[in-house]
């Protein structure tokens, strides 16, 4: 095996990629192969550094244990000819946070500035090693947790273990993993499926593509796992379609897998076998929706399908089938390798382990980030975020997605995990945080939302196909300044129509921040409808100035 | 595990019920009513409308009642102040983006959703229409025409379509606000594979599917004096005419039919059961050559498959057209009745054919479809040679066919007092039937009729018992064996099935399909129940409906004297003075017929 010096690696997430990095990465390489250095210094791709929301392109390079961003491709021969060769680290070129150098031990260290407070676990890999490459993962400990499951672990075991470590399902609802596990087990059949929720649509998350586009092993070995728990016999990966970097990267470690042994039949030689595919959507936000997803596997219309029969007893085909999200298998081979007990020491009561979120809206440092339950909301935007951008005051939050909650900033100090945020109508749902500064409008972020929904609203339930539609109707009325006084009461009504009546929970959530609004920003809405006034200055209104 | 009872709390109020019911049926046995518009027990239970919400104790959101099991210790309220403003809410959306227009709307009467609204006491609603209600109507098919304005996306004519008839014509395309009911690729319905079976209109709960509208030109032919206007009734019409005038379910009003249809001003009122008993003597006979071929050890098409159901015969042409050979060449009796209106008739009236005009009542809508077929114009061939007849001049056997509720609305129209109307007969020659061909609108009914005909043909004695009681019923498929000894000795076993909607004439045909079939001789009809669940039948909510109607065509049939086929002293004289025999030269030409290979998506057709 060679040896380098020095390895340089490019983040190639989806964003850096739009960004340059492929064209970065070939003019690294290129500039190394000028000066000599090629048999001395590595250039690997990998996945998310943390800085994806730039737009810039970054690159971390050790053992020296710094990060530069933005690169330029025009920059790259100073950077190989100073640093490189030089050995003088270019401080202007280092990450800009705060104007210092940014090293990997503070980018990971629990005690230093930005992401002092997180704690990674699902993203330990994610800019360090080669996504594409299986023995990179292998060699960071990957497949340790299954080789421990089919070696000396039984199937109830790996569900002991899962139950132990209180994992709570990531999709939005927070089911108990284990116990979902428990149920789909005993389930006769020579047929059961194991399927991967990467449908991820929310709008304003990313998460799980973090993971898939970064350390696409840890969720299959997850996958692997739960098959081999519930007696899984085939999976599927139901993954967005505008996910394609994330499908090719899946793609390619499903291949390594099948060579490996580590899919298809007896797997590392044992009598367990598994195959896995992907299964690629066609972009309706409502096949995030268990049994949505599994007629749209089926090549049915993706509509959710009533329950019970539950997916545990009867799902794809009809047959067993155990749905969940790219976080919840990518948490299973750390509860496996380490023992329930370990991931259960995490977090705090009811919420156990990390969370990832998608930190983005008016704040300064947007990205991926993990933390451990019961951070508080306020602490993530302040450390992690490093607070609102143009120093403008904070309006409110919107947790959870667009069928997330709202949240002003009295209720910032509310720690993140699902027993506290319930108390203020909340969850994490989705996994998501979209920061407001004072120059949002609160009618035409509803507006926004509902015009999502009306157009991802499948159309099989009365309330959710009439009431989104209705909704937007209404607040487009208020927004152009032809609310009148009872529009908020028909807004109201039909929101807890919708909440009561909806079919599946995407109509039970879609008026979810609306409600919220109306309650916590009141005052706004009525300026729009009495004074034809937009206090945010963002809505158009139809009326012209005195002269 | 599926009987045990629960204990389960309504409105305060305990009952024990059976653990398998649903919250609906479990109220309903309670006798609280709960109001649905999308729900149709076993054929679609998807939830989708939200009307029939109750609250649950324990349940975060309120539970669809329709599709929600009890379970032991369950709670319900069903009239809470939550539940009636979820469902007005609901019902309010709906008013919302529906035409407000029932003064003009065929299904003003029997409209579910405005029933509910006043029930709900809804007066008006408060929000403001969110799409387009400026459609289009779809009136590509002959005999269905839909107004998606209307539609208020329950999908029972989806569920309908799909389970019951197994056709899958309609399907919900589009998103949310967007979503509609819709044909392959946006298509009409005329240029789809439709059978015209009209079923979906008997479960639209709005005015969305209605019949293609012909009242307006039977009026214009009446209004016509060069025209000699006659008019068939099929048999079914006879026992559901009375529900459009509001008398029971069931009640059979034949001699009223006829003096109404008289009223409105038809030259010749006839009945289609003669040619109901036409139709007998030549599948009979069909049937009797195909079975003694193959009794004889040559080949021949078995089994024999019934043609009397247009719905049915488009069914198997666009499904199974491998299988057409099966089925019987005779046509239907309405297109039997018209070629001999414009042959036989007119040549006794000494009518020029061109004058006479025939119209159909019936209880169908795809005999809209089936009197347009091209080749459902042998008088006018008949003709053509003889009179020299040129293009412009030509003429269909049948030239207008109406629904039984068109023909109600006909004498609605002028003020026919139907309840008091005297019994009347029909008209001579074509007005003579027997009980055979009364019970053509039950289900089986074709199948008891030719029996009664062909045991007597084969065996050459009477059958012991007229009434054929293994036929009759309404399971969706029956299969019987008769047998019969031939007058030379011989022992024959027919073995025959009755099928009646198109998903189960879809069971048999797939044995027919893949040679598996044992059976001689099927009668297919396309509607659940026979004619007298036609598509074209007065809507009725009785879940009983078809056992009342059919209970009144056997109890006819046993009024009448002569019950079989061919006893019918005027079907006698048209053989003897016309046809000269069953499946004669000339029998064939007028009363016989071909189809058609048809495919599902003619989407190469379109592009040339």
């Amino acid at each position: 095996m060679k040896f380098y010096r020095m390895h340089v690696l490019v983040a190639e997430d989806t964003r850096s990629i739009m960004a340059g990095a492929k064209r970065v990465e070939e003019a690294l390489v290129e500039e190394i192969r000028l000066a000599g250095l090629e048999d001395e210094i590595r250039v690997v791709p990998t996945g998310s550094l943390g800085f994806s929301d730039k737009d810039q392109v970054a690159i971390a390079i050790y053992p020296d244990n710094i990060i530069y961003c933005p690169v330029l491709v025009s920059t790259v021969p100073e950077i190989v000819e100073e640093h490189f060769l030089k050995g003088r680290i270019i401080k202007a070129l280092a990450h800009p946070m705060e104007q210092k150098e940014v090293t990997m031990e503070e980018r990971t260290s629990e005690n230093q500035m930005n992401l002092d407070i997180q704690k990674r676990i699902l993203l330990e890999n994610v800019g360090k090693i080669d996504p594409e490459n299986i023995q990179e993962y292998i060699a960071a400990d990957g497949y340790v947790a299954l080789e421990k499951a089919l070696f000396s672990l039984t199937p109830e075991k790996v569900i002991d273990e899962v139950k132990k470590s209180e994992l709570r399902g990531r999709g939005g609802a927070g089911f108990p993993t284990g116990l979902k596990w428990q149920f789909t087990r005993p389930n006769p059949g020579p047929v059961k499926y194991v399927i991967c929720n990467a449908d991820e649509g929310e709008p304003g998350t990313f998460k799980d593509r973090e993971i898939m586009e970064g350390d696409p092993h840890k969720m299959i070995e997850g996958m692997i796992l739960a098959a081999y728990a519930v007696g899984g016999t085939h999976g599927y990966i139901y993954i967005r379609g505008e996910y394609a970097l994330s499908i090719q990267r899946l793609q390619k470690a499903i291949d390594a897998c099948y060579e490996y042994g580590l899919l298809g039949k007896n797997i590392l030689g044992t009598d367990f076998s598994f195959e896995l595919c992907i299964h690629s959507g066609a972009g309706a936000y409502i096949c995030g929706e268990e049994t949505a997803l599994i007629n749209s596997i089926e090549g049915k219309r993706g509509e959710p399908r009533k329950k019970p029969p539950y997916p545990p007893s009867q799902g794809l085909w009809q047959k067993p089938t155990l749905v969940n999200n790219v976080e919840t298998f990518a948490n299973i081979p750390a509860i496996i390798s380490n023992g329930g007990e370990w991931y259960q020491s995490i977090g705090v009561e009811g919420s156990r382990g990390t969370k990832l979120f998608s930190l983005m809206g008016d704040i300064n440092w947007k990205g991926t980030i993990e933390i451990p339950f019961g951070t508080s909301v306020g602490d993530i935007i302040d450390n992690i975020g490093h607070g609102v951008r143009y120093d403008r005051k904070l309006k409110g939050v919107i947790l959870g997605g667009s069928s997330g909650s709202l949240l002003v900033p009295e209720e910032l100090n509310t720690p993140v995990d699902f027993h506290s945020l319930a108390h203020i109508e909340a969850g994490p749902g989705s996994g998501s945080i979209v920061v407001m500064d004072e120059t949002r409008c609160i009618v035409d972020i509803c507006l926004n939302i509902a015009e999502f929904f009306r157009h991802e609203s499948c159309g099989k339930c009365t309330p959710c196909r009439e009431g989104t539609a209705q909704i937007c109707h209404l607040l487009e009325m208020i927004a152009s300044g032809n609310g009148l006084p009872e529009d908020i009461d028909h807004l109201e009504k039909i929101s807890q129509t919708m909440m009561d009546a909806s079919f599946c929970p995407l109509g039970q959530t879609a008026p979810s921040v609306l409600r919220q609004a109306l309650k916590k920003y009141r005052q706004e809405f009525l300026d729009h409808i009495h004074n034809s006034n937009c206090p945010a200055g963002v809505c158009n209104m139809n009326f012209t100035e005195e002269v | 595990m599926e009987n045990k009872t629960v204990n389960i709390k309504i409105n305060g109020n305990d009952y024990t019920v059976d653990g398998s019911l649903t919250i609906l049926k479990a109220c309903r046995q309670a006798g609280i009513s709960i109001p649905t518009l999308c729900y149709m027990e076993n054929i679609c239970e998807e939830g989708s409308c939200g009307i029939c919400v109750v609250e649950v104790a324990k349940s975060h959101t309120l539970q669809r009642a329709c599709i929600t099991q009890v379970y032991d210790g369950m709670e319900i309220q069903t009239n809470t102040s939550r539940v009636r403003q979820a469902r007005k809410t609901i019902l309010e959306l709906i008013l919302a983006n529906h035409p407000q227009d029932c003064l003009n709307c065929a299904a003003s009467e029997i409209c579910e959703l405005r029933k509910i609204s006043y029930d709900l006491g809804i007066d008006e609603t408060p929000f403001e229409p969110t799409k387009d209600l400026d459609l289009p109507l779809d009136t590509t098919s002959p005999a269905i025409v839909r107004d998606l304005n209307k539609c208020i996306l329950c999908r029972r004519c989806v569920k309908e379509c799909e389970i019951v008839q197994s056709v899958n014509v309609i399907e919900i395309a589009g998103r949310g606000i967007n979503s509609k009911v819709s044909c392959f690729m946006d298509k009409g319905l005329g240029e789809s594979y439709c059978t015209n079976c009209g079923q979906c209109i008997k479960v639209c709960p709005v005015g969305a599917l209605t019949e293609k509208n012909d009242v307006d030109r039977v009026w214009d032919y009446l209004a016509d004096p060069k025209k000699h206007v006659v008019v068939q009734t099929a048999p079914a019409v006879r026992v559901a005419l009375g529900e459009e005038f509001g008398m029971p379910v069931g009640s059979l009003v034949t001699g009223k039919m006829a003096a109404g249809v008289r009223r409105l001003g038809f030259d010749g009122v006839f009945d289609t059961d003669f040619a109901a008993d036409l139709t007998i003597l030549e599948e009979g006979t069909e049937f009797i050559g195909r079975l003694t071929k193959v009794l004889n050890g040559e080949s021949a098409h078995l089994p024999l498959i019934t043609s009397c159901s247009p719905g049915w015969i488009k069914f198997i042409e666009h499904f199974f057209p491998k299988c057409l050979p099966n089925v019987s060449s005779c046509k239907s009796p309405q297109q039997m009745f018209g070629a001999v209106t414009k042959t036989y008739y007119a040549q006794q009236k000494n009518l020029d054919p061109r004058d006479v005009i025939c119209v159909s009542v019936m209880p169908c809508t795809a005999k809209k479809y089936e009197c347009l077929r091209p080749e459902m114009d042998d008088a006018f061939d008949h003709w053509k040679d003889k009179l020299m007849l040129k293009d412009e001049d030509h003429f269909q056997d049948v030239d207008v066919a109406i629904t039984t509720r068109e023909l109600g609305r006909m004498m609605k129209e002028v003020g026919i007092d139907f309840e008091h109307l005297p019994e009347e007969s029909f008209d001579s020659p074509l007005g003579e039937s027997t009980g055979a061909a009364v019970i053509f609108g039950a289900t089986g009914g074709v199948m008891e009729a030719a029996l009664r005909t062909v045991y007597e043909v084969v065996t050459g004695q009477a059958l012991p018992k007229v009434e054929l009681e293994i036929v009759r019923g309404m399971k969706g498929i029956r299969t019987a064996d008769i047998p019969m000894v031939s007058a030379d000795g011989k022992e024959i076993i027919a073995k025959v099935a009755i099928a009646s909607g198109l998903g189960n004439a879809r069971v048999l045909l797939e044995e027919v399909s893949n040679g598996t079939s044992p059976y001689h001789f099927i009668e297919i009809m396309a509607c659940p129940g026979g004619c007298l669940n036609g598509g074209g039948q007065p809507i009725s909510n009785d879940p009983n409906v078809c056992e009342k109607r059919a209970a009144a065509l056997y109890s006819q049939d046993e009024a009448i004297t002569i019950r079989k086929s061919h006893d019918n002293p005027e079907i006698k004289k048209i053989y003897e003075n016309y046809f000269e025999k069953p499946n004669s030269h000339l029998a064939h030409e007028l009363l016989h017929t071909s189809y058609v290979e048809r495919d599902l998506y003619e989407l190469e057709k379109e592009d040339n």
